[in-house]
């Protein structure tokens, strides 16, 4: 088999196990992973900066957050249909991330990292000034009748985890075609040698800041599925928490890998929910095992297993 | 006849870092074809020099034509893309991409990505510098020599009307000099090439022309004889043993 059968059999397997873990699955177990995957779409989004383009942003809240409302507020205040404000969410996002990428690519390393920190916190404490439409911390819900596409009612869970589970394969296609067109071969190429990429002519600022857009859109799309398939729009998903999270989940699954961001979204959520059954303090249990991992499996999850098993894994 | 314009020419090229004059008011011309060294000893400016000519660095002053058209504000992947190549004096390759990777990347842009045809011509240009038998091995796992020659290959790949070598044989064994200097000799005539170069050798057997600088200002030009005879190159540069 060619790697690229390979890899496409591999991503297919895991899109096959998420179909038959819905018949598997006990309820909670079922509503956890729906809400997994449309993170893991965040993650991935994260990732196509970070894991592919060698860009750290600290504020990747600000596009999940984009997405959100760009979805609930008109659904809440102009009425419209899910489906149009599933899109009007994702353009929010791409709108934000070309604005935000023109001018915070004009940095680089550190001062990139705090300049997409300050404008995440710019857009935070905008939704709290708008209190009066986005409902501030409280936020709010999105009515259980808005919530259909095409008549399917998605405040169902069986409903709810197959769009989830539709917005899960969307991210791992857009991410895993990505890569191999020649724009992604570019941005691999800029996170291994800026520099020499530059000079074989090649644009670096616009290929940097379509990986802003590309990232920020699959990030927004992430924050709206999650508004609609949940119900809720809130402030804290546009906090420095949610922005540091997808790093996290990339972190600990595999930067630079298609499944990585899914896994580390798998093992952190996991992480989190089993040790916080055991303690108070499970944010200790959670912060030993991140540096366990990033001391013995520095390539996160997946990154160790291709570097051992799977070298063909993309 | 027509007068032929130069494919490259610069007017009173200056570059200075604090108060050192690197690059110094440079007239330089370069015919359409040739083969050019450019030497000169240590701290020259030959690395300012070139690093102007594509871009890297950004002129003080005067100007800088390529193929009639005055390039010199131009950011350096535009004037890449007009047909410049660079490699540079601190190899800089891809080291976790494969070999052929490598050289894709210098060719997608140029063949608009047509997958095909790019591996042909990324194993093409891979044979040039015979390392086509490494086509799929990690660049970073290569000798050093072999890395020079892979950039070599990059260069070539693009195709250039000017290819800028910046010590390209610095590290190679004796037998690496050998193939190098077959490999310009298989390529002059194709393209322009600026070459800086240390190894005395391989410049007087591959240069037509040649440009020393020192102190960042031109010393001399003449031909590989003239240049060799010229007495203040030898007290700068050549020794006057
Ligand atoms: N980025 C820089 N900042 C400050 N000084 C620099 C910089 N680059 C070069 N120089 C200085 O400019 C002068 C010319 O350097 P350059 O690298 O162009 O010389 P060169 O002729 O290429 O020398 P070599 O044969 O050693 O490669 C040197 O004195 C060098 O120290
Ligand atoms: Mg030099």
């Amino acid at each position: 088999m060619s790697e690229t059968a390979k890899s496409l059999a591999f991503h297919g397997a895991v899109v096959a196990l998420l179909v038959a873990l819905h018949f598997a699955l006990p309820a909670y177990h079922h509503g956890n992973l729906a809400r997994i995957m449309v993170l893991a779409v965040y993650a991935m989004g994260f990732n196509v900066l970070f894991g592919y383009s060698g860009l750290l942003s600290l504020g990747h809240a600000m596009f999940f957050a984009a997405g959100m409302y760009g979805l609930g507020l008109p659904m809440q205040h102009l009425g419209l249909a899910a489906a149009p404000a599933l899109l009007c969410g994702v353009l929010a996002a791409l709108a934000l991330g070309a604005a935000v990428g023109f001018l915070a690519l004009r940095t680089t390393g550190v001062a990139f990292m705090i300049v997409t920190l300050m404008f995440s916190q710019a857009v935070f404490l905008t939704i709290l000034y708008f209190g009066e439409y986005t409902r501030g911390d409280e936020g709010f819900v999105i009515a259980q009748a808005s919530r259909a596409i095409a008549g399917v009612d998605l405040s169902d869970s069986a409903n709810r985890y197959f769009a989830a589970l539709a917005i899960f394969a969307v991210g791992l296609a857009v991410t895993l075609r990505l890569i191999h067109t020649p724009f992604g071969r570019v941005l691999i190429a800029i996170r291994e040698n800026e520099e020499r990429t530059r000079m074989l002519g090649y644009d670096v600022f616009a290929h940097k800041l379509g990986a802003v857009v590309a990232s920020a859109a699959l990030s927004g799309l992430s924050g709206a599925a999650y508004a609609l398939l949940f119900g809720y729009a809130g402030a804290t998903f546009a906090s420095v928490q949610y922005s540091i999270f997808p790093l996290l989940w990339v972190l600990l699954g595999g930067a630079g890998t298609i499944i990585g961001p899914f896994i580390g979204t798998v093992f952190m959520f996991y992480l989190i929910d089993i040790s916080s059954g055991l303690t108070s303090a499970y944010m200790l249990i959670a912060g030993a095992v991140l540096v366990a991992l990033t001391l013995f499996a520095r390539q996160g999850l997946v990154g160790e297993l291709r570097r051992r098993v799977m070298p063909w894994l993309p | 006849m027509v007068a032929v314009t130069p494919l490259l020419t610069t007017r009173r090229l200056s570059k200075s870092f604090g108060g050192l004059r690197a690059v110094h008011l440079v007239d330089f011309t370069l015919p359409e074809g040739q083969i050019r060294a450019l030497i000169g000893p240590n701290g020259a400016g030959k690395t300012t020099f070139v690093g102007l000519l594509c871009g890297r660095l950004s002129a003080d002053d005067g100007e800088i034509r390529f193929l009639g058209e005055d390039v010199t504000r131009l950011p350096a992947h535009q004037r890449i893309r007009r047909g410049m190549a660079y490699t540079f004096q601190i190899t800089s390759i891809f080291a976790r991409l494969t070999l052929l990777e490598n050289v894709a990347l210098a060719l997608r842009r140029r063949l608009h990505g047509k997958s095909a045809q790019v591996r042909a011509e990324a194993m093409r240009a891979l044979e040039q510098v015979g390392l086509a038998g490494r086509a799929a091995q990690i660049a970073g796992d290569l000798s050093y020599g072999h890395q020079r020659l892979l950039e070599i290959a990059m260069g070539l790949a693009q195709a250039p009307r000017l290819l800028i070598l910046d010590e390209p044989t610095q590290g190679l064994a004796d037998s690496e000099i050998d193939d190098f200097k077959a490999l310009i000799g298989a390529v002059a005539g194709q393209t322009t090439i600026l070459l800086i170069e240390h190894n005395m050798d391989v410049v007087m057997q591959t240069a037509q022309f040649i440009t020393v600088m020192d102190g960042g200002q031109v010393l001399a030009e003449g031909t590989p004889e003239a240049v060799k005879a010229n007495a203040a190159v030898q007290a700068a540069y050549l020794g006057t043993a």
